[in-house]
């Protein structure tokens, strides 16, 4: 068992952890950065959200029901919906209610297939396995939604009179609208791309670093991390061409026409 | 036999100002009739525009309808109704690197879908602006205002659409290049001076004079019919 050869963390041993942190505030006084108190500030908040983290979690893992793992998938669901707008320069009536739901379906979606199809999970709540891989989609999947969204609008705002022009000439909406969306999904798939490419090079990857921490097979490891890879990359691609779709409808009327004066832009 | 429907008939086509109250466009009915040419003239921001993209069913309405020969054109329709009735903007975008690829790219929409380029008459057509075969390679971005005007023009005609809507073609253009412009719409007219038709807005009178035909004005969203 894994369990074997895991060291546990108490109080003290994470109190010698932090006095790196009050080394790099003491560093912030001296060449006056003006940086401790947000140091400190961030700190702290690591401390309350992972402790308060841990608890919902403990209480779930003891509970161990199907509903309470779904609630707080939901929970974590709907903050992700909320943090991909947040970030987005272009926005338009819908724009949360389009984010929530396409962050919505596409990480569900992915993270039942790696339940269900993946690693089999008997049963498929597990909270172990359903609570870790969800957040780490929603995470990916949540970039990959932002990226795209804010590309998909940028582009048609400054494509204006390409878009009508195209339209004049007998385009129909989706013709016209073609050119922003793939700029919005490349552009939402790119940083995962990216991370794949140098994966393991570079650093060790979270997850597998976790694991190998827990006592895991390095090779074991590794496909769990490949695994998650291959998930967070369907789960960015479908997210971004989802929320570029919804976006889509939003701006194109039925009657093949653009509305860019629906695209304001956050000041 | 019946007569030959309106190509386009407005009635009574309305716009709402969405920041506040009034008409952007006020109830504007117009028939734009097979062999028409009509140049609209009105004051800057009087609606000129709104109306020829509201012919082309670019914008949408809150009020009235628009028959095409005889019949509302259906949602689905809409582009086929764009192939056959084509707005041109004051300032075309010409969306590709040079100018072959810009006078080829609509032949990439499934609208005409079973067309081709017609790379022969573009030249023919070239010719008898006084420019040659070389231009066709010309980068689009290396264009002056009237050869832009004269390439989104070519694109528009060869692909023998029954009116032209032309929003202030040659507002930016030097006095040559606008009857270059002119000329173009001009000789497109005569191939089938009965079935086509143009509207055009211009600032100028003197051009509205030239083009001959009927002259509307339009003011504050409204037309003053003085035709």
């Amino acid at each position: 068992m894994p369990d074997d050869a895991y060291i546990n963390l108490d109080f003290l041993k994470l109190a010698v952890a932090a006095l790196l942190i009050v080394l790099s505030a003491t560093i912030s006084l001296l060449l006056r950065l003006g940086l401790e108190r947000r140091l400190l500030l961030a700190a702290a908040r690591t401390v309350v959200q992972l402790m308060l983290l841990g608890l919902v979690l403990k209480w779930i893992f003891d509970h161990d029901q199907w509903y309470f793992v779904l609630a707080l998938g939901a929970a974590m669901t709907l903050v992700a919906g909320w943090a991909a707008v947040r970030r987005v320069e272009r926005r338009y009536a819908g724009l949360l209610l389009d984010s929530v739901l396409a962050i919505w379906v596409t990480s569900w979606c992915v993270t039942a297939v790696a339940l269900f199809g993946v690693v089999r999970v008997e049963p498929w709540f597990l909270p172990q396995y359903a609570i870790p891989l969800l957040g780490m989609i929603l995470h990916n999947t949540l970039n990959g939604i932002s990226l795209g969204m804010d590309r998909f609008a940028a582009e048609l705002a400054g494509k204006r009179a390409e878009v009508e022009t195209l339209l004049a000439l007998g385009a129909t909406r989706w013709e016209a609208a073609r050119g922003a969306m793939q700029a919005a999904v490349r552009t939402g798939m790119i940083p995962t791309i990216n991370t794949m490419m140098v994966i393991g090079i570079v650093s060790i990857p979270g997850m597998m670093t976790g694991q190998l921490l827990a006592g895991v097979d390095p090779f074991q490891a590794g496909m769990y991390q490949m695994m998650i890879m291959f998930l967070i990359a369907g789960g960015a691609t479908l997210g971004t061409v989802g929320v570029a779709l919804l976006g889509y409808r939003r701006l194109f009327t039925a009657e093949h026409q653009f509305c860019p004066g629906r695209i304001l832009r956050r000041d | 036999m019946q007569a030959a429907p309106s190509q386009i008939e407005a009635r009574g086509l309305a716009r709402r100002n969405p920041d506040g109250g009034g008409w952007l466009l006020d109830h504007v009915s117009l028939r734009v009739a097979p062999g028409a040419r009509i140049a609209v003239s009105g004051p800057s921001g009087s609606g000129k525009t709104l109306l020829l993209r509201a012919l082309a069913m670019l914008d949408p309405v809150d009020e009235g309808e628009l028959l095409f020969e005889g019949r509302p054109v259906r949602r689905e329709r809409i582009p086929d109704y764009r192939r056959r009735v084509i707005y041109l903007h004051q300032r075309p975008a010409l969306i590709e690197a040079r100018v072959e690829a810009a006078l080829r790219l609509p032949f990439a929409l499934r609208v005409h879908r079973g067309r081709s380029f017609d790379r022969r008459r573009i030249v023919r057509m070239l010719e008898d602006l006084g420019r040659e075969e070389g231009f066709l390679g010309k980068p689009v971005d290396a264009l002056s205002g009237g050869e832009s005007q004269l390439v989104a023009l070519l694109r528009a005609v060869q692909l023998d659409p029954s009116v032209l809507l032309l929003d202030e073609p040659t507002a930016a253009l030097d006095p040559e290049a606008s009857r270059a412009v002119e000329r173009l719409a001009d000789d497109w007219l005569a191939e089938q001076p009965e079935t086509r038709a143009v509207v055009w807005v211009t600032h100028d009178a003197r051009q509205a004079e030239r083009m001959g035909g009927r002259v509307l004005r339009i003011d504050k969203g409204k037309i003053d019919d003085a035709g």
